[in-house]
Protein backbone atom coordinates (compact mmCIF):
# COMPACT_ATOMS: atom_id res chain seq x y z
CA UNK A 1 0.00 0.00 0.00
CA UNK A 2 2.72 2.46 1.06
CA UNK A 3 4.80 1.53 -1.97
CA UNK A 4 1.89 2.26 -4.33
CA UNK A 5 1.30 5.67 -2.75
CA UNK A 6 5.01 6.38 -2.99
CA UNK A 7 5.15 5.55 -6.69
CA UNK A 8 2.04 7.58 -7.50
CA UNK A 9 3.25 10.62 -5.55
CA UNK A 10 6.80 10.33 -6.92
CA UNK A 11 5.43 10.17 -10.46
CA UNK A 12 3.20 13.19 -9.85
CA UNK A 13 6.02 15.26 -8.38
CA UNK A 14 8.50 14.43 -11.15
CA UNK A 15 5.94 15.00 -13.90
CA UNK A 16 4.88 18.31 -12.39
CA UNK A 17 8.52 19.35 -12.05
CA UNK A 18 9.16 18.58 -15.72
CA UNK A 19 6.06 20.53 -16.76
CA UNK A 20 7.18 23.39 -14.52
CA UNK A 21 10.31 23.77 -16.62
CA UNK A 22 8.78 23.25 -20.07
CA UNK A 23 5.60 25.30 -19.60
CA UNK A 24 5.69 28.62 -21.50
CA UNK A 25 3.04 30.32 -19.40
CA UNK A 26 4.58 31.43 -16.06
CA UNK A 27 1.27 31.12 -14.20
CA UNK A 28 1.05 27.44 -15.18
CA UNK A 29 4.67 26.98 -14.13
CA UNK A 30 3.88 28.35 -10.67
CA UNK A 31 0.84 26.09 -10.37
CA UNK A 32 2.94 23.06 -11.34
CA UNK A 33 5.46 24.04 -8.67
CA UNK A 34 2.64 24.03 -6.11
CA UNK A 35 1.67 20.53 -7.28
CA UNK A 36 5.29 19.41 -6.87
CA UNK A 37 5.50 20.84 -3.36
CA UNK A 38 2.23 19.23 -2.28
CA UNK A 39 3.20 15.81 -3.63
CA UNK A 40 6.56 16.04 -1.88
CA UNK A 41 4.64 16.81 1.32
CA UNK A 42 2.82 13.52 0.76
CA UNK A 43 6.21 11.78 0.53
CA UNK A 44 7.17 13.33 3.88
CA UNK A 45 4.05 11.82 5.43
CA UNK A 46 5.12 8.41 4.11
CA UNK A 47 8.44 8.97 5.89
CA UNK A 48 6.47 9.59 9.13
CA UNK A 49 7.56 13.23 9.19
CA UNK A 50 4.10 14.75 9.60
CA UNK A 51 5.39 18.02 11.01
CA UNK A 52 7.66 18.67 8.04
CA UNK A 53 4.82 17.75 5.69
CA UNK A 54 2.42 20.21 7.30
CA UNK A 55 5.01 22.98 7.43
CA UNK A 56 5.96 22.31 3.82
CA UNK A 57 2.37 22.95 2.75
CA UNK A 58 1.78 25.90 5.11
CA UNK A 59 5.00 27.76 4.31
CA UNK A 60 5.90 26.83 0.75
CA UNK A 61 2.66 25.84 -0.94
CA UNK A 62 0.44 28.11 1.13
CA UNK A 63 2.38 31.31 1.68
CA UNK A 64 5.41 31.67 -0.58
CA UNK A 65 3.76 30.37 -3.74
CA UNK A 66 0.79 32.71 -3.30
CA UNK A 67 3.22 35.63 -3.36
CA UNK A 68 4.91 34.14 -6.46
CA UNK A 69 1.55 33.91 -8.20
CA UNK A 70 0.76 37.45 -7.13
CA UNK A 71 3.84 38.88 -8.76
CA UNK A 72 3.47 36.79 -11.91
CA UNK A 73 -0.18 37.72 -12.35
CA UNK A 74 0.48 41.41 -11.86
CA UNK A 75 3.49 41.51 -14.18
CA UNK A 76 2.66 39.17 -17.04
CA UNK A 77 -0.77 40.17 -18.17
CA UNK A 78 0.31 39.79 -21.80
CA UNK A 79 1.71 36.30 -21.96
CA UNK A 80 2.45 36.31 -25.68
CA UNK A 81 5.53 38.39 -25.16
CA UNK A 82 8.37 36.13 -26.12
CA UNK A 83 10.67 34.91 -23.42
CA UNK A 84 14.23 35.88 -24.17
CA UNK A 85 17.23 34.09 -22.73
CA UNK A 86 19.05 36.65 -20.63
CA UNK A 87 22.29 34.64 -20.54
CA UNK A 88 22.61 33.02 -23.99
CA UNK A 89 26.02 31.43 -23.39
CA UNK A 90 24.74 29.24 -20.55
CA UNK A 91 23.22 26.59 -22.83
CA UNK A 92 26.33 24.50 -23.53
CA UNK A 93 27.67 24.50 -19.94
CA UNK A 94 24.15 23.69 -18.71
CA UNK A 95 23.94 20.71 -21.07
CA UNK A 96 27.35 19.50 -19.91
CA UNK A 97 26.46 19.83 -16.22
CA UNK A 98 23.18 18.07 -16.82
CA UNK A 99 24.89 15.08 -18.41
CA UNK A 100 27.38 15.03 -15.53
CA UNK A 101 24.60 15.04 -12.91
CA UNK A 102 22.69 12.33 -14.77
CA UNK A 103 25.75 10.08 -14.97
CA UNK A 104 26.50 10.57 -11.26
CA UNK A 105 22.91 9.60 -10.45
CA UNK A 106 23.26 6.51 -12.69
CA UNK A 107 26.50 5.49 -10.94
CA UNK A 108 24.87 5.86 -7.53
CA UNK A 109 21.82 3.83 -8.57
CA UNK A 110 24.05 1.10 -10.07
CA UNK A 111 26.24 0.73 -7.03
CA UNK A 112 25.11 -0.54 -3.64
CA UNK A 113 23.27 1.85 -1.38
CA UNK A 114 25.43 3.32 1.31
CA UNK A 115 24.10 2.31 4.69
CA UNK A 116 24.94 4.60 7.57
CA UNK A 117 24.68 3.46 11.14
CA UNK A 118 21.26 3.61 12.70
CA UNK A 119 20.49 6.80 14.63
CA UNK A 120 18.92 6.97 18.06
CA UNK A 121 15.53 8.12 16.75
CA UNK A 122 13.91 4.99 15.39
CA UNK A 123 10.46 5.29 13.88
CA UNK A 124 8.94 3.40 16.83
CA UNK A 125 10.48 5.94 19.24
CA UNK A 126 9.30 8.89 17.14
CA UNK A 127 5.78 7.43 17.03
CA UNK A 128 5.69 6.97 20.81
CA UNK A 129 6.82 10.53 21.66
CA UNK A 130 5.22 12.35 18.77
CA UNK A 131 6.93 13.89 15.81
CA UNK A 132 6.23 17.54 16.62
CA UNK A 133 7.14 17.18 20.29
CA UNK A 134 10.49 15.64 19.42
CA UNK A 135 11.38 18.38 16.94
CA UNK A 136 10.31 21.04 19.44
CA UNK A 137 12.41 19.53 22.22
CA UNK A 138 15.48 19.30 20.02
CA UNK A 139 15.06 22.85 18.69
CA UNK A 140 14.88 24.33 22.18
CA UNK A 141 17.66 22.24 23.76
CA UNK A 142 20.42 20.92 21.50
CA UNK A 143 19.88 23.28 18.58
CA UNK A 144 18.86 26.43 20.45
CA UNK A 145 21.69 28.61 19.13
CA UNK A 146 21.22 27.75 15.42
CA UNK A 147 17.47 28.18 15.89
CA UNK A 148 17.84 31.65 17.39
CA UNK A 149 20.40 32.70 14.79
CA UNK A 150 18.05 31.58 12.02
CA UNK A 151 15.19 33.57 13.50
CA UNK A 152 17.35 36.70 13.80
CA UNK A 153 18.46 36.21 10.18
CA UNK A 154 14.85 35.99 9.01
CA UNK A 155 13.93 39.04 11.08
CA UNK A 156 16.77 41.08 9.59
CA UNK A 157 15.76 39.93 6.11
CA UNK A 158 12.17 41.07 6.72
CA UNK A 159 13.33 44.48 7.92
CA UNK A 160 15.67 44.74 4.93
CA UNK A 161 12.86 43.95 2.52
CA UNK A 162 10.69 46.66 4.04
CA UNK A 163 13.56 49.16 3.91
CA UNK A 164 14.23 48.41 0.24
CA UNK A 165 10.58 48.57 -0.74
CA UNK A 166 9.68 51.67 1.26
CA UNK A 167 12.43 54.28 1.40
CA UNK A 168 10.17 56.68 3.24
CA UNK A 169 8.47 55.11 6.17
CA UNK B 1 -7.03 -8.09 3.62
CA UNK B 2 -7.64 -8.96 7.25
CA UNK B 3 -10.91 -8.45 9.06
CA UNK B 4 -9.90 -5.57 11.35
CA UNK B 5 -8.66 -3.42 8.49
CA UNK B 6 -11.86 -4.08 6.55
CA UNK B 7 -14.02 -3.04 9.50
CA UNK B 8 -11.88 0.04 10.05
CA UNK B 9 -12.20 1.10 6.42
CA UNK B 10 -15.96 0.52 6.40
CA UNK B 11 -16.48 2.57 9.56
CA UNK B 12 -14.28 5.40 8.23
CA UNK B 13 -16.15 5.49 4.92
CA UNK B 14 -19.50 5.62 6.72
CA UNK B 15 -18.24 8.46 8.91
CA UNK B 16 -17.03 10.40 5.88
CA UNK B 17 -20.39 9.98 4.13
CA UNK B 18 -22.34 11.07 7.20
CA UNK B 19 -20.15 14.14 7.86
CA UNK B 20 -20.21 15.13 4.20
CA UNK B 21 -23.99 14.71 4.03
CA UNK B 22 -24.56 16.73 7.18
CA UNK B 23 -22.36 19.56 5.91
CA UNK B 24 -24.21 19.63 2.58
CA UNK B 25 -27.51 19.75 4.42
CA UNK B 26 -26.22 22.53 6.68
CA UNK B 27 -25.07 24.57 3.68
CA UNK B 28 -28.54 24.33 2.15
CA UNK B 29 -30.32 25.20 5.38
CA UNK B 30 -27.86 28.05 6.07
CA UNK B 31 -28.99 29.76 2.87
CA UNK B 32 -32.58 29.75 4.12
CA UNK B 33 -31.61 30.78 7.66
CA UNK B 34 -29.43 33.63 6.46
CA UNK B 35 -32.18 35.08 4.28
CA UNK B 36 -34.84 34.63 6.95
CA UNK B 37 -32.82 35.94 9.92
CA UNK B 38 -31.50 38.94 8.00
CA UNK B 39 -34.99 39.71 6.76
CA UNK B 40 -36.45 39.68 10.25
CA UNK B 41 -33.59 41.83 11.57
CA UNK B 42 -34.41 44.35 8.85
CA UNK B 43 -38.17 44.12 9.57
CA UNK B 44 -38.98 42.20 6.38
CA UNK B 45 -40.46 38.75 5.94
CA UNK B 46 -37.87 37.27 3.60
CA UNK B 47 -38.78 34.38 1.27
CA UNK B 48 -42.39 33.33 1.85
CA UNK B 49 -43.67 31.90 -1.46
CA UNK B 50 -42.02 28.51 -1.94
CA UNK B 51 -43.29 26.15 0.75
CA UNK B 52 -44.36 27.17 4.25
CA UNK B 53 -42.36 30.24 5.29
CA UNK B 54 -40.21 29.81 2.21
CA UNK B 55 -38.69 26.56 3.52
CA UNK B 56 -38.21 25.16 0.02
CA UNK B 57 -36.53 28.34 -1.22
CA UNK B 58 -32.98 26.84 -1.23
CA UNK B 59 -34.18 24.00 -3.46
CA UNK B 60 -35.83 26.49 -5.81
CA UNK B 61 -32.59 28.49 -5.86
CA UNK B 62 -30.58 25.36 -6.60
CA UNK B 63 -32.84 24.35 -9.49
CA UNK B 64 -32.71 27.88 -10.88
CA UNK B 65 -28.91 27.88 -10.79
CA UNK B 66 -28.74 24.44 -12.43
CA UNK B 67 -30.85 25.57 -15.37
CA UNK B 68 -28.99 28.83 -15.94
CA UNK B 69 -26.71 29.03 -18.93
CA UNK B 70 -23.15 28.12 -18.02
CA UNK B 71 -21.01 30.85 -19.57
CA UNK B 72 -17.27 30.58 -19.97
CA UNK B 73 -15.84 33.86 -21.32
CA UNK B 74 -14.10 33.46 -24.66
CA UNK B 75 -10.78 34.99 -23.57
CA UNK B 76 -10.79 33.16 -20.24
CA UNK B 77 -8.32 30.45 -19.40
CA UNK B 78 -10.78 27.56 -19.63
CA UNK B 79 -8.99 24.93 -17.56
CA UNK B 80 -8.24 27.17 -14.59
CA UNK B 81 -11.66 28.83 -14.89
CA UNK B 82 -13.32 25.45 -14.35
CA UNK B 83 -10.82 24.31 -11.72
CA UNK B 84 -11.07 27.41 -9.50
CA UNK B 85 -14.52 26.77 -7.93
CA UNK B 86 -13.46 23.22 -7.09
CA UNK B 87 -10.25 24.48 -5.51
CA UNK B 88 -12.24 26.77 -3.20
CA UNK B 89 -14.83 24.20 -2.16
CA UNK B 90 -12.62 21.17 -1.50
CA UNK B 91 -10.28 22.64 1.17
CA UNK B 92 -13.31 23.95 3.05
CA UNK B 93 -14.79 20.46 3.18
CA UNK B 94 -11.71 18.34 3.96
CA UNK B 95 -10.84 20.35 7.08
CA UNK B 96 -13.64 18.43 8.78
CA UNK B 97 -11.53 15.26 8.70
CA UNK B 98 -9.88 16.15 12.02
CA UNK B 99 -12.72 17.88 13.89
CA UNK B 100 -14.16 15.73 16.71
CA UNK B 101 -17.95 16.00 16.83
CA UNK B 102 -18.71 13.59 19.68
CA UNK B 103 -17.38 11.27 22.33
CA UNK B 104 -16.59 7.59 21.79
CA UNK B 105 -19.68 5.47 21.18
CA UNK B 106 -20.09 1.69 21.20
CA UNK B 107 -21.96 -0.06 18.40
CA UNK B 108 -22.02 -3.90 18.21
CA UNK B 109 -19.04 -4.10 20.54
CA UNK B 110 -16.85 -1.81 18.44
CA UNK B 111 -15.83 1.46 20.03
CA UNK B 112 -16.04 4.23 17.47
CA UNK B 113 -14.44 7.66 17.82
CA UNK B 114 -16.75 10.35 16.52
CA UNK B 115 -14.03 12.01 14.49
CA UNK B 116 -12.99 10.92 11.00
CA UNK B 117 -9.32 10.71 11.94
CA UNK B 118 -7.40 11.80 15.01
CA UNK B 119 -3.92 12.77 13.82
CA UNK B 120 -1.30 14.18 16.18
CA UNK B 121 -0.73 17.20 13.93
CA UNK B 122 -4.43 18.06 13.61
CA UNK B 123 -3.82 21.75 14.29
CA UNK B 124 -1.18 21.99 11.56
CA UNK B 125 -3.37 19.98 9.18
CA UNK B 126 -6.15 22.56 9.49
CA UNK B 127 -3.79 25.37 8.56
CA UNK B 128 -2.13 23.43 5.78
CA UNK B 129 -5.51 22.78 4.18
CA UNK B 130 -6.91 26.24 4.70
CA UNK B 131 -3.77 27.86 3.29
CA UNK B 132 -4.50 26.01 0.03
CA UNK B 133 -7.96 27.56 -0.10
CA UNK B 134 -6.47 30.84 -1.34
CA UNK B 135 -5.58 29.33 -4.70
CA UNK B 136 -9.19 28.93 -5.80
CA UNK B 137 -9.71 32.67 -5.37
CA UNK B 138 -6.42 33.61 -7.04
CA UNK B 139 -7.08 31.28 -9.97
CA UNK B 140 -10.66 32.50 -10.41
CA UNK B 141 -9.48 36.09 -10.46
CA UNK B 142 -6.77 35.48 -13.00
CA UNK B 143 -8.48 32.94 -15.26
CA UNK B 144 -11.57 35.11 -15.80
CA UNK B 145 -9.48 37.62 -17.76
CA UNK B 146 -11.48 40.49 -16.34
CA UNK B 147 -9.97 43.46 -14.53
CA UNK B 148 -12.54 43.43 -11.74
CA UNK B 149 -12.02 39.72 -11.21
CA UNK B 150 -8.24 40.15 -11.07
CA UNK B 151 -8.45 43.04 -8.62
CA UNK B 152 -10.94 41.14 -6.49
CA UNK B 153 -8.82 38.01 -6.54
CA UNK B 154 -5.64 39.84 -5.58
CA UNK B 155 -7.40 41.79 -2.87
CA UNK B 156 -8.98 38.68 -1.49
CA UNK B 157 -5.78 36.68 -1.41
CA UNK B 158 -3.86 39.54 0.24
CA UNK B 159 -6.57 39.68 2.88
CA UNK B 160 -6.60 35.93 3.39
CA UNK B 161 -2.81 35.67 3.75
CA UNK B 162 -2.71 38.56 6.22
CA UNK B 163 -5.43 37.19 8.44
CA UNK B 164 -4.31 33.57 8.21
CA UNK B 165 -1.31 34.61 10.27
CA UNK B 166 -3.36 36.02 13.15
CA UNK B 167 -5.81 33.12 12.83
CA UNK B 168 -2.95 30.69 13.46
CA UNK B 169 -1.36 32.74 16.23
CA UNK B 170 -4.67 33.16 18.08
CA UNK B 171 -4.92 29.38 18.49
CA UNK B 172 -1.31 28.97 19.70
CA UNK B 173 -2.42 29.99 23.22
CA UNK B 174 -4.88 27.09 23.32
CA UNK B 175 -2.22 24.69 22.05
CA UNK B 176 0.16 25.93 24.76
CA UNK B 177 -2.41 25.31 27.48
CA UNK B 178 -3.27 21.85 26.17
CA UNK B 179 0.22 20.76 25.24
CA UNK B 180 -1.02 18.84 22.22
CA UNK B 181 -1.77 19.49 18.57
CA UNK B 182 -4.44 16.80 18.43
CA UNK B 183 -7.96 18.20 18.34
CA UNK B 184 -9.32 15.29 20.38
CA UNK B 185 -6.88 16.14 23.20
CA UNK B 186 -7.85 19.80 23.00
CA UNK B 187 -11.53 18.95 23.45
CA UNK B 188 -10.80 16.51 26.28
CA UNK B 189 -8.76 19.16 28.10
CA UNK B 190 -11.83 21.43 28.21
CA UNK B 191 -13.96 19.05 30.31
CA UNK B 192 -13.85 21.35 33.34
CA UNK B 193 -13.36 24.83 31.96
CA UNK B 194 -13.75 26.12 28.43
CA UNK B 195 -10.83 27.78 26.73
CA UNK B 196 -12.87 30.91 26.02
CA UNK B 197 -12.54 31.77 29.74
CA UNK B 198 -8.80 31.06 29.80
CA UNK B 199 -8.09 32.68 26.44
CA UNK B 200 -10.51 35.60 25.98
CA UNK B 201 -8.05 37.65 23.89
CA UNK B 202 -7.28 34.61 21.76
CA UNK B 203 -10.99 34.08 21.14
CA UNK B 204 -11.51 37.70 20.14
CA UNK B 205 -8.58 37.55 17.69
CA UNK B 206 -9.78 34.22 16.31
CA UNK B 207 -13.32 35.45 15.67
CA UNK B 208 -12.13 38.66 13.98
CA UNK B 209 -9.63 36.85 11.77
CA UNK B 210 -12.16 34.14 10.96
CA UNK B 211 -14.56 36.76 9.58
CA UNK B 212 -11.77 38.10 7.38
CA UNK B 213 -10.64 34.62 6.37
CA UNK B 214 -14.04 33.59 5.02
CA UNK B 215 -14.64 37.01 3.41
CA UNK B 216 -17.78 37.84 5.36
CA UNK B 217 -19.08 41.27 6.32
CA UNK B 218 -17.51 43.49 7.70
CA UNK B 219 -14.50 42.14 5.78
CA UNK B 220 -16.21 41.22 2.50
CA UNK B 221 -14.00 43.50 0.40
CA UNK B 222 -13.29 40.92 -2.31
CA UNK B 223 -16.87 41.28 -3.46
CA UNK B 224 -17.41 44.95 -2.69
CA UNK B 225 -20.19 45.57 -5.22
CA UNK B 226 -19.72 49.30 -5.39
CA UNK B 227 -16.06 49.04 -6.44
CA UNK B 228 -15.48 45.61 -7.93
CA UNK B 229 -18.86 44.45 -9.38
CA UNK B 230 -18.65 41.02 -7.72
CA UNK B 231 -14.92 40.55 -7.24
CA UNK B 232 -13.34 37.28 -8.29
CA UNK B 233 -16.61 35.61 -9.26
CA UNK B 234 -17.83 38.38 -11.58
CA UNK B 235 -17.63 36.14 -14.66
CA UNK B 236 -19.07 33.02 -13.07
CA UNK B 237 -22.58 31.81 -13.69
CA UNK B 238 -24.78 28.77 -13.16
CA UNK B 239 -23.42 25.95 -10.98
CA UNK B 240 -19.88 27.33 -10.95
CA UNK B 241 -21.16 30.41 -9.18
CA UNK B 242 -23.17 28.15 -6.90
CA UNK B 243 -19.97 26.33 -5.97
CA UNK B 244 -18.34 29.58 -4.83
CA UNK B 245 -21.48 30.28 -2.88
CA UNK B 246 -21.36 26.82 -1.28
CA UNK B 247 -17.65 27.26 -0.54
CA UNK B 248 -18.40 30.45 1.39
CA UNK B 249 -20.94 28.64 3.54
CA UNK B 250 -18.73 25.57 3.91
CA UNK B 251 -15.90 27.85 5.07
CA UNK B 252 -18.22 29.48 7.58
CA UNK B 253 -19.20 26.08 8.97
CA UNK B 254 -15.54 25.03 9.10
CA UNK B 255 -14.27 28.09 11.00
CA UNK B 256 -17.27 27.84 13.35
CA UNK B 257 -16.45 24.18 14.02
CA UNK B 258 -12.82 25.13 14.76
CA UNK B 259 -14.03 27.87 17.14
CA UNK B 260 -16.25 25.34 18.90
CA UNK B 261 -13.42 22.82 19.16
CA UNK B 262 -10.73 25.21 20.35
CA UNK B 263 -12.64 27.66 22.53
CA UNK B 264 -16.17 26.48 23.30
CA UNK B 265 -15.45 23.04 24.68
CA UNK B 266 -16.19 20.99 21.56
CA UNK B 267 -18.85 18.36 22.24
CA UNK B 268 -18.57 18.74 26.04
CA UNK B 269 -21.72 19.67 27.89
CA UNK B 270 -24.16 18.35 30.50
CA UNK B 271 -27.40 16.32 30.04
CA UNK B 272 -27.67 16.28 26.24
CA UNK B 273 -25.72 13.81 24.06
CA UNK B 274 -22.31 15.14 22.84
CA UNK B 275 -23.29 15.32 19.15
CA UNK B 276 -26.30 17.49 20.01
CA UNK B 277 -24.09 19.82 22.04
CA UNK B 278 -21.67 20.11 19.16
CA UNK B 279 -24.43 20.97 16.72
CA UNK B 280 -25.99 23.48 19.13
CA UNK B 281 -22.70 25.34 19.60
CA UNK B 282 -22.03 25.23 15.87
CA UNK B 283 -25.47 26.69 15.14
CA UNK B 284 -24.85 29.43 17.69
CA UNK B 285 -21.60 30.41 15.95
CA UNK B 286 -23.29 30.39 12.55
CA UNK B 287 -26.08 32.59 13.87
CA UNK B 288 -23.41 35.00 15.08
CA UNK B 289 -22.02 35.21 11.54
CA UNK B 290 -25.43 36.20 10.17
CA UNK B 291 -26.06 38.61 13.04
CA UNK B 292 -22.78 40.44 12.39
CA UNK B 293 -23.53 40.59 8.66
CA UNK B 294 -26.77 42.45 9.22
CA UNK B 295 -25.21 44.75 11.82
CA UNK B 296 -21.92 46.12 10.54
CA UNK B 297 -20.99 48.06 7.40
CA UNK B 298 -17.99 47.13 5.27
CA UNK B 299 -14.49 48.35 6.15
CA UNK B 300 -12.26 50.22 3.74
CA UNK B 301 -9.35 48.24 2.31
CA UNK B 302 -6.56 50.22 4.02
CA UNK B 303 -8.44 50.06 7.32
CA UNK B 304 -8.61 46.30 6.95
CA UNK B 305 -4.88 45.94 6.34
CA UNK B 306 -3.93 48.34 9.13
CA UNK B 307 -6.23 46.55 11.54
CA UNK B 308 -4.75 43.17 10.64
CA UNK B 309 -1.05 44.03 10.69
CA UNK B 310 -0.84 46.86 13.19
CA UNK B 311 -3.40 45.83 15.76
CA UNK B 312 -4.32 42.13 15.58
CA UNK B 313 -0.82 40.77 14.94
CA UNK B 314 0.87 42.56 17.89
CA UNK B 315 -2.11 41.70 20.06
CA UNK B 316 -1.85 38.00 19.22
CA UNK B 317 1.91 37.99 19.92
CA UNK B 318 1.18 39.73 23.23
CA UNK B 319 -1.41 37.07 24.02
CA UNK B 320 1.14 34.30 23.43
CA UNK B 321 3.65 36.12 25.65
CA UNK B 322 1.14 36.53 28.50
CA UNK B 323 0.01 32.90 28.21
CA UNK B 324 3.61 31.70 28.40
CA UNK B 325 4.36 34.00 31.33
CA UNK B 326 1.34 32.82 33.33
CA UNK B 327 2.16 29.20 32.59
CA UNK B 328 5.75 29.65 33.81
CA UNK B 329 4.65 31.46 37.00
CA UNK B 330 2.00 28.85 37.79
CA UNK B 331 4.50 26.11 36.98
Amino acid sequence: MEAYIFYIMAAVSVTAAVYLIFEKNPVYSALYLILTLVSIAALYILLEAQFIAAVQIIVYAGAIMVLFLFVIMLLSLNIKEELKDAIPFQKIPALFMGILLFSVLCIILKSKFVQGKQGEYTSAYVASVGNTKLIGNLLFTDYLLPFEITSILLFVAAIGAIMLAKRKL
Amino acid sequence: MNKDLLIYLTITCIKIFIVFGVIQFMIISMIWFERKIMAHMQVRLGPMRVGPHGLLQPIADGIKLLFKEDIIPEKANKFLFVLAPVMTLVPALITFAVIPFGDKIKIFGYSIDLVITDINVGFLYIFAVSSLGVYGVVMAGWASNNKYSLLGGIRSSAQMISYELTLGLSLIGVVMLTGSLSLVDIVNAQAKIWNIILQPIGFFIYVTSAFAEVNRTPFDLPEAESELVAGYHTEYSSMKFAMFFMAEYANMITVSAIAVTFFLGGWQGPFLPPVVWFMLKLSGCLFFFIWVRSTYPRLRYDQLMHFGWKFLLPLSLFNILITGLVMVIKG
